[in-house]
């Protein structure tokens, strides 16, 4: 007899969703001029959890000038008072983070193991963590006395909507800016619950505001003239639009935008670790992972035991009920990015390259996409090439390192990469050379608040995390 | 390649196969040292993820019966008297007695002058009197008393033999002489009628110490025709953990890869609790797999593991805690 594991479901019951939420501004919320809702569902079962309010333009006028409003107070506050406000978010956080944990669940469709074992534990640490610079600005590299940038518009992804938020909001409080965010259009819930928080902290008015809809209303926050910074993370085709409308005005812009990493597997590898780590760095967060390990290096005299293991724990990987606590992989965020990820594998096979996934049942409703690995890819393969953002990893092969690091940094993106070998100074070698904002050493997607991460060429620029992060929010 | 048990005439054929790895002293060497490299972090994280795997109703009655099917059920200790042993052996047959539908364990194991108490008891029942032995736990005795206790246990009865390795030969790099005790050990095992009691390799990975030396300890035992190999004695201060059973269980699952030869894994020491038995079980299952979800090949260790799992059964089949006088001390 087998041992099948029952189902072992996280409970929704300790998450209370209104069937209707408006903008969070000033404070309150309040609904929007326009009166234009949108709905939000479930990705693992299309039900719909919540209407929500599409911000137009007045809206987001409104909650830029709540944030102006507000930060001549909140920039006045001594560091130590700030600090205060952060920490409270992040205890607030913490001791609901396993409300937030099963919201962001099923507002995502990423599995409760992660929302509750990563994202919520990630999100308190930024804040604590920022909390701590507050009153220590004086002393982070800066000058003696940084000044904040004023008002902060900030657009994030779906992919970790809390964990982005709170990288944006975080250091942005800190070195006193006050923000108007703009959540993801397919998981906008988790920061209008971030807004109770603030409530609950007793934030003062405006610091933070939280406008919610689609790409018009970005649009909006970014071509807003009395904004000082923009803070996005996303595509790197919107990236580009948004440098575009900020060039020649005074507005920080700082951008953390696509990938497509190269995980590089030498034949002096701990084998065992090493397969865990691509199937980390690929399958974590379904690949919804903008540093993402999608393309598989390995060295050729080790390619086929690699591939073997690799194999060998993708068919142990468990796809389906996002709130079970056993699922390794939930669903895939959108339907159209589901279209997205179906089109690009196709085009893998199509080239030439051969597909592989284990097999496995996918849930009648819903979005899913098993995880799936194509071998006999080159250089020339759009699979190898474009950022796919799915559980979809490309197999290429090295002979030496020199080869290794001219195919890793082959690619118009840069924003991370991962070496394995148990050879310390190929470690530090390889890093030197790498061209990528992070480079793990014998582990992937790795993340910690003290630890800058950003990107070279198209996957961006300015680094969030770290002291580092503090500098985009700084007038220096 | 068709699996053959480590244990059955056909293993040794398949070890035959690698004896060029084994040959002497060098070359055992340089293979040991061939073997992938263990990363300690990333090692830790797999297995404590893999400890949060949630174990419910009926995987849990499944995992909670099997656990206790797998229990090397010991006593070892300098005040082991018949009476503690045939008090123990009772309880092995029949853990809990308001309940027959409880599992026997898999073996009593005991100190080898205490074989013949244990083997009466247990005569018949189907559970399996295993002793340790080869100067058991410090493994320090030359050869012939070795030999000369593992004889002794198996005339007396034994049907599993649990013995040490030399830790101080392994740590000074002398392989061949590990090697070649384990091969000794084995043959020690051997009974007239010409069928053999299996053997069970203890590292003492406490005194090992790095994850590699584990994985190294552990292929050596497999090429010596190890029956089992066995993670400590439960006399020092580290016995088993979460991630050297993992990478034993990579061992054995690469060893029947390379070979066909399937051998078994009993983590011993420290696992008290229910719940740590249910996440060893997670690790065998999504590690080595299936197929080692068997008391003939993984036990456990352990004396007072087995009444939380009765506690445990009997908290699953009844909706209450019954407290610990309801499960019997012995």
């Amino acid at each position: 007899m087998a041992f099948e594991y029952a189902p072992a479901p996280q409970s929704r019951a300790i998450v209370d969703i209104a069937p209707s939420y408006g903008l969070f501004i000033d404070g309150e919320f309040v609904e929007g001029t326009s009166g234009e809702l949108r709905k939000t569902i479930s990705p693992a079962s299309e039900e719909v959890l919540a209407e929500y309010t599409q911000a137009g333009a007045e809206d987001v006028d409104r909650a830029v000038r709540a944030a102006r409003r507000a930060f001549p107070a909140w920039s006045a506050l001594p560091g130590a008072e700030r600090a205060k406000y952060l920490f409270r978010i992040a205890r607030i956080v913490q001791e609901r983070s396993r409300e937030l944990a099963v919201l962001e669940t099923l507002d995502n469709g990423k599995p409760i193991r992660e929302t509750r074992d990563f994202d919520l534990p990630t999100v308190a640490a930024h804040f604590f963590y920022y909390a701590g610079w507050a009153d220590k600005l004086p002393y982070a590299g800066f000058g003696p006395d940084p000044r904040p940038l004023g008002v902060a518009g900030q657009i994030i992804p779906w992919n970790f909507p809390l964990m982005m938020l709170a990288w944006k909001i975080a250091p942005a409080l800190a070195t006193g800016n006050t923000v108007v965010l703009k959540p993801a259009e397919t998981t906008p819930l988790s920061a209008l619950f971030f807004a109770d928080v603030c409530r609950q902290a007793g934030l003062p008015r405006g610091v933070v505001n939280i406008v919610t809809g689609d790409g018009a209303t970005g649009r909006a926050l970014v071509e807003h003239p009395d904004i000082n910074k923009i803070a996005f993370t996303g595509s790197t085709a919107v990236g580009k639009g948004i440098a575009r409308a900020v060039a020649g005005t005074d507005r920080r812009l700082s951008l953390e935008l696509g990938g497509k990493a190269a995980n590089v597997v030498f034949d002096d590898a701990p084998i065992d670790q090493a397969v865990e780590g691509i199937v980390t760095g690929i399958f974590f967060n379904q690949g919804h992972v903008c540093c993402a390990g999608s393309r598989l290096l390995v060295q050729e005299s080790v390619a086929e035991e690699v591939l073997e293991s690799l194999k060998r724990r993708m068919a142990t990987l468990r796809v389906g009920d996002p709130l079970d606590k056993n699922t390794d992989i939930g669903a895939i965020n959108s339907a159209e990015q589901l279209a997205r990820i179906r089109a690009l594998a196709d085009t893998g096979e199509a080239e030439g390259a051969e597909r592989w996934s284990p097999a496995c049942e996918l849930p009648g409703s819903g979005f899913w996409f098993a995880p799936t690995l194509f071998t006999g890819v080159t250089q020339a393969h759009r699979i190898a090439r474009e950022e796919i953002f799915g559980p979809v990893l490309s197999v290429l092969t090295f002979r030496t390192p020199a080869e290794a690091v001219e195919k890793a940094n082959n690619t118009p993106y840069g924003l991370s990469a991962g070496v394995w070998t148990e050879k310390g100074s190929r470690i530090l070698w390889m890093a030197d050379r790498l061209r990528a904002g992070v480079v793990w050493a014998n582990t992937f997607n790795r993340f910690d608040p003290s630890s800058p991460f950003g990107g070279y060429k198209e996957s961006g620029y300015g680094r969030e995390g770290g002291r580092h992060g503090l500098e985009a929010y700084l007038d220096v | 390649m068709p699996t053959v048990p480590a244990y059955g005439p056909d293993a040794a054929g398949r070890l035959a196969e690698m004896a060029d790895v084994t040959a002497s002293d060098s070359a055992l060497r340089r293979f040991l040292h061939g073997l992938p490299g263990v990363d300690a972090v990333g090692l830790q994280a797999r297995a404590a993820a893999l400890g949060t795997r949630s174990i419910k109703t009926s995987a849990k009655a499944y995992a909670l019966d099997l656990a206790i099917s797998m229990i090397d059920l010991t006593t070892l200790e300098g005040a082991d008297t018949p009476g503690k042993v045939r008090a123990l052996s009772a309880k092995g047959v029949r853990p809990d007695p308001t309940d027959p539908t409880a599992p026997s364990v898999a073996a009593i194991c005991v100190y080898p002058d205490m074989v013949p108490v244990a083997r009466k008891a247990l005569d018949g029942t189907g559970v399996k009197v295993a002793s340790v032995a080869t100067a058991f736990p410090s493994g320090r005795a030359g050869l012939p008393v070795k030999l000369a206790d593992t004889a002794e246990a198996v005339s007396a009865g034994a049907d599993e033999i649990d013995m040490v390795i030399d830790r101080g030969a392994f740590l000074a790099g002398r392989y061949r002489e590990v090697f070649e005790t384990i091969e000794a050990v084995k043959a020690a095992c051997r009974r007239p009628d010409g069928t053999s009691a299996h053997l069970k390799v203890i590292f003492e990975t406490g005194e090992l110490s790095t994850y590699d030396n584990v994985r190294r300890a552990s292929w050596l035992a497999m090429l010596a025709g190890a029956d089992f190999i066995k993670t400590s004695t439960g006399k020092v201060a580290v016995n088993a953990t979460p991630p050297v059973t993992l990478l034993m269980l990579e061992a054995v699952r690469d060893f029947h890869a390379a070979t066909g030869v399937r051998v078994g894994l009993k983590p011993a020491g420290g696992i008290r609790t229910a719940k740590d038995a249910i996440k060893y079980l997670v690790l065998v299952n999504e590690t080595a797999g299936e197929a080692w979800l068997t008391a003939d090949w993984f036990r456990f260790g352990a004396s007072s593991l087995l009444n939380d799992l009765l506690m445990q059964r009997q908290k699953l089949s009844t909706g209450r805690y019954s407290g610990p006088d309801y499960v019997t001390v012995d």
